[in-house]
């Protein structure tokens, strides 16, 4: 496909994407309390969609990933948060 | 248009799911064994689970006209008692003689933890020892890199597991190279919210070419889509796919991976 081609087919859904991410975050910023990983996580993956830079989405999910390499000593809990606190 | 789904867990889905898989084309359907939800208190739990999988799952699927597989093991979320997933693995060979079973699977790791990569390497012993093929879970969100490459270390240190006969599943952006480049199959899992889109599946197949990857719905008892390989097929048509890139890869992939067990046998192959 033709970049075109690709504005025309995901734009509408990627403006709608954009819109609910800057709507998500309007509504954290106006609650009380405090930041935690997850948020500082989320920014410092939503930096990776700047500039001409490949891989974006690589790059986000990298963002949010656990980048240790040895294996825990025990599972504490079954699920996953989303992000990882560096 | 036909198609192979190779993961999904229909024990978890209702005969509804059954008849629009099948009016949407679907010819087999693959399930492996997984956590279902909760802890099973005591390995009769998955002798009952291995049972079901083998025995009643398949005579639903038929009423369909839907061929049933599946693949058998603990899975990770189950892992951290080493002892019960000893007792576990231990039924597990008097089951593989069963005529739907392909293999382990789906084995792997939740949340990284020594144990959990102990029964890991208990599991992957017992596919080599009985020649069985491999589907493996990687973890979910942020545990999924370095659960990736934990994984690939145990699988490429044990020179019996031929890559070409493992398939890591739910792979996404930052995990399909690493499993492609080591030789294996890797699967996109086209799952809400925690795993791939189908536009996000499609760029990795035009990113990396087609070979060796396959489309899933791993479609479960929690919010998910038993459709979303033919959907994502369709979205391929509205990228200008051709018909024959599309067929080969939501059926001759599949098949092809999955036709290395000798008991993978669906009609009008």
């Amino acid at each position: 496909m033709t970049r075109q081609q690709i504005l025309d087919l995901y734009f509408l859904g990627a403006r709608h994407q954009l819109v609910e991410l800057a709507a998500f975050l309007d509504r954290v910023e106006r609650a009380d309390g405090k930041d935690d990983f997850r948020l500082k996580n989320f920014r410092a993956a939503l930096a990776k969609l700047n500039g001409k830079k490949k891989n974006k989405a690589k790059n986000v999910l990298l963002a949010f990933s656990d980048p240790t390499v040895k294996p825990i000593a025990k599972a504490t809990a079954k699920g996953a948060t989303g992000a990882y606190p560096k | 248009m036909r198609y192979i789904e190779p993961h999904a867990h229909m024990v978890s889905r209702t005969t509804d799911d059954y008849e629009r898989m099948a009016l949407a084309g679907c010819e087999a359907v693959c399930e492996p064994a997984f956590w279902a939800g909760f802890d099973r208190s005591s390995p009769a739990g998955f002798y009952d689970y291995f049972s079901q999988l083998t025995e009643h799952e398949p005579k639903r699927a038929a009423k369909f006209g839907l061929k049933h597989f599946c693949w058998l093991c603990i899975n990770s979320k189950e892992a951290e008692d080493v002892k019960f997933a000893e007792e576990v693995i231990a039924l597990i060979p008097k089951f593989l003689g069963r005529e739907n079973v392909l293999g382990i699977g789906e084995i792997g790791l939740n949340k990284n933890s020594r144990n959990e990569l102990c029964v890991l390497e208990m599991q992957v012993e017992l596919a080599a020892q009985f020649n069985q093929l491999i589907l493996v879970h990687t973890p979910h969100l942020e545990d999924k890199l370095k659960g990736t490459r934990l994984i690939l270390e145990v699988l490429k240190s044990d020179k019996r597991i031929i890559p070409e006969r493992v398939i890591i599943d739910h792979v996404e952006e930052h995990t399909v190279e690493m499993v492609l480049d080591c030789g294996m199959w890797a699967g996109m899992t086209l799952y809400p919210e925690t795993k791939c889109t189908p536009a996000r599946a499609i760029d990795i197949l035009e990113t990396y070419g087609s070979e060796r990857l396959w489309l899933n719905s791993a479609c479960d008892w929690g919010m998910s889509d038993p459709l979303a390989v033919p959907k994502t097929a369709l979205e391929m048509k509205k990228r200008g796919h051709l018909a024959s890139a599309i067929e080969k890869v939501i059926y001759q992939n599949p098949k092809n991976f999955l036709k290395q067990s000798p008991k993978f046998k669906i009609l009008r192959s």
